[in-house]
């Protein structure tokens, strides 16, 4: 009897060891995960900005997290969670101004405690929340907003810009042009009255010029933001007897701007850029006109490569939303995929353990990594500015669908200045650094 | 001659448009002294009414030139159901308020408006292009210009005229002119004051939702397109006077020939010659071009 006790005892003590983990396991189960990151994400989720950008983008965000966690993106990033932690995510809306996006920020940071944030759309509000950043000292990863202003007037720790600036578009935008019309003599403009469409109009005019000296400009319409109603530019942009116009029109200004030029043939008698053209695409459709230049501010929707990482965001987003991801949504994704990696490689490179954030912000300064719109070079502003590659099509409606034609590609290296060198002196020497 | 010609033009064609808007705005001011905020989000709901029932329109496949009814037919269906609903359920209860506690309550009217357009259409922006296009063009001094642009001036003159035959000629306008006059001495004359303010309002809000249900066929209907829409309403009736229909007149068509100028000659200005032209007025006629005379109170 002793002896059977004394065989029964070991094992009653391992059988109770056993449940007692696995009790500690069920009672307790985020005592042995990673705890989540926590992530606030900003983006329009009101106003007029909310449609072509906002929501998509919000829908890019949602999608992906919801991939992280799972593991279901595909290589390189198949591994579950974000440095092995599963991703939280605080939306808030970016309407109601740079105030409003200030008070905001601060919320996230001080109130939610998010580890970092990603957002902003509206340059002027990436300009505001750009120093808080550093006062703050968050790592923040802007996803969209163009100004190249962020990285070339000042230098930043915690701030991070995963979408190319909007030199990239002005640029390719004036190659494509010049290329498709070398005869061109006078151009003209359209832009909205704020740092997106002055910053926009400035580097394709210096684009323009430093391609074709001889080009002359035939009138620059800056009209205010949401203004809506665009009879008199049109009048203005039709009498200045321009071949190309540009514009980098979104939202409902690009549709208007679409609805009320069509039908009176400013896109006949002349060819318009539309830099920030392709939501346009997927709302308009066939309205948008044949021999409309389209562009995506990148790599991104119709001119997305044919990758595997690509093939699956597409196919989730239709699934999931039941309409093809435009731009914003890559865009957001993108910067997702560029956070998963500078953590797991911060990760990596701290022995497994969850990195801090300087860790984190080592490992994406000049970081290369994949995004659906293919590679991403953190190469300007000291590691911490996207550049890539862009591409430029001609809208032409075949069977009731909206296509593009000549399509043409520009590595990234041909459309922004290096690093260090300031977007307006390097269009000026001739897209060459001083 | 063409630039001259085409800053004319483009001046009419947006002064029709500011005007449709801004008449009912200073109606409203005008008879109820109450300065409308909600202004801009009625012409929203009436621009999101015309983009939903013009898309039914084109997506049945019913005759596209009997479309231009639905226009019209939007303004009256929001200005029936919006106007009481405001005027009754809230106006009603503040009247006799200082003047700011009634641009507050419109305030929250308007933000509320702006929250009901977002639960019902969404964020997503809207479109009633087919219209538009549909009457085809003419061209003035080499320029094309849609027929639709044409009609719309059409419509502000018919509007205008309407208005002021129906003020000036018939006896409901001019039960609503003593209104306007001297509301308690209105009232102890019989005139039955809560009856001219709701009819007012409702007039005011179709005014609103004619303007956006006219501009919905030209522009992508987007949230927030009313609150654009205010600031400019505003700066015509500061213009041409409060509560003054000739002053909204005159201040459309300030502005509309003033920002045209503009565009075609000093496009850097655009924004600020309307504003500078607001503040020329003000510094010499401080209450608007059109303004009544004041009897002086101690």
């Amino acid at each position: 009897m002793n002896t059977s006790r004394a065989r029964t005892a070991p094992r009653l003590s391992i059988a109770a060891c056993a449940l007692a983990m696995a009790l500690a396991a069920i009672v307790t189960p985020t005592a042995a995960q990673e705890k989540p990151i926590k992530i606030g994400v900003v983006t329009f989720l009101s106003g007029a900005a909310a449609g072509p950008f906002g929501v998509p983008a919000r829908d890019g965000a949602e999608l992906l997290v919801e991939a992280i966690n799972a593991g279901q993106v595909p290589a390189p990033y198949a591994k579950k969670g974000i440095g092995g932690a599963p991703v939280e995510m605080v939306l808030v809306d970016e309407a109601g101004g740079t105030t409003k996006q200030v008070n905001e920020y601060r919320n996230l940071v001080q109130r939610d405690n998010v580890d970092l944030v990603i957002g902003y759309i509206s340059s002027g509000d990436c300009l505001a929340v750009a120093p808080l950043a550093e006062e703050l000292k968050k790592l923040t990863v802007l996803f969209d907003c163009g100004t190249p202003r962020i990285f070339e007037d000042a230098s930043y720790k915690y701030l991070f810009r995963t979408g190319a600036t909007a030199t990239m578009d002005n640029v390719a935008a004036a190659l494509y042009m010049i290329e498709a019309k070398p005869n061109l003599k006078k151009f003209a403009g359209i832009n909205q009255n704020y740092a997106w469409g002055q910053d926009s109009w400035t580097d394709f005019e210096a684009s323009m010029k430093a391609l074709k000296p001889a080009v002359e400009v035939g009138t620059s319409q800056m009209p205010k933001l949401l203004a809506g109603q665009y009879g008199a530019e049109v009048s203005a942009l039709l009498t200045s007897g321009a071949d190309v116009v540009h514009t980098s029109f979104w939202g409902g200004d690009a549709e208007a701007l679409i609805l009320q030029g069509a039908p009176r043939g400013l896109f006949e008698k002349t060819t318009v850029v539309m830099t920030a053209g392709e939501p346009t695409l997927v709302r308009l459709g066939t309205q948008v006109p044949d021999g409309t230049v389209i562009g995506a501010r990148g790599p991104f929707g119709v001119f997305a490569p044919d990758s595997e990482l690509n093939r699956w965001f597409r196919k989730a987003y239709e699934a999931k939303y039941k309409v093809a991801p435009s731009y914003p949504a890559y865009k957001m994704a993108q910067a997702l995929l560029g956070v998963k990696a500078a953590y797991d490689k911060a990760q990596a490179a701290n022995g497994g353990k969850r990195p801090n954030q300087d860790q984190v912000i080592a490992a994406f300064e000049n970081l290369s990594f994949e995004g659906p719109g293919g590679k991403v070079d953190m190469a300007l502003g000291k590691g911490h500015q996207a550049v890539q590659g862009t591409a430029y099509g001609t809208a032409k409606a075949v069977g009731g669908k909206i296509t593009m034609t000549n399509v043409k590609e520009y590595p990234a290296a041909r459309l922004n200045p290096p690093d260090g060198v300031k977007t307006e002196d390097w269009i000026k020497a001739g897209f060459k650094a001083k | 001659m063409t630039g001259l010609v085409s800053v004319l033009i483009d001046g009419v064609i947006y002064s029709s448009y500011l005007f449709i808007i801004a008449v009912g705005l200073t109606l409203i001011y005008g008879v109820m002294k109450i300065l409308n905020m909600a202004h801009g989000s009625l012409y929203a709901l009436g621009a999101y009414v015309t983009a939903t029932l013009v898309g039914y329109w084109f997506a049945g496949g019913f005759n596209p030139y009997f479309s231009f009814l639905l226009l019209p037919l939007a303004a009256v269906a929001v200005g029936l159901v919006a106007g009481p609903v405001i005027e009754r359920g809230l106006l009603r209860f503040m009247y006799g308020k200082d003047e700011i506690v009634l641009v507050l309550v419109t305030y929250a009217v308007l933000l509320i408006l702006e929250d009901v357009i977002k639960l019902v259409w969404g964020v997503e922006s809207y479109s009633a292009f087919q219209p538009y296009g549909l009457l085809g063009n003419f061209d003035v001094a080499g320029l094309p210009y849609t027929v639709y642009d044409a009609m719309l001036v059409v419509v502000a003159i018919l509007v205008g005229v309407a208005l002021t035959y129906v003020l000036t000629q018939t006896r409901q306008g001019k039960l609503l002119l003593a209104v306007i006059h001297d509301r308690e001495v209105s009232a102890a004359m019989g005139i039955n004051v809560g009856r001219v303010y709701l009819v007012t309002f409702t007039a005011g809000t179709m005014l609103a939702a004619l303007g956006g249900a006219l501009i919905a066929p030209k522009v992508s209907v987007v949230p927030a397109m009313g609150v654009e829409v205010i600031v400019l309403a505003f700066a015509v009736v500061v213009i041409g006077g409060l509560g003054s229909l000739p002053g909204a007149a005159l201040g459309a068509c300030i502005v509309g020939l003033v920002r045209s100028a503009a565009v075609h000659f000093l496009p850097e200005v655009e924004l600020f010659s309307i504003y500078f032209v607001m503040a020329l007025v003000l510094i010499f006629r401080p209450k608007g071009l059109f303004s009544a005379p004041e009897a002086r109170k101690i």
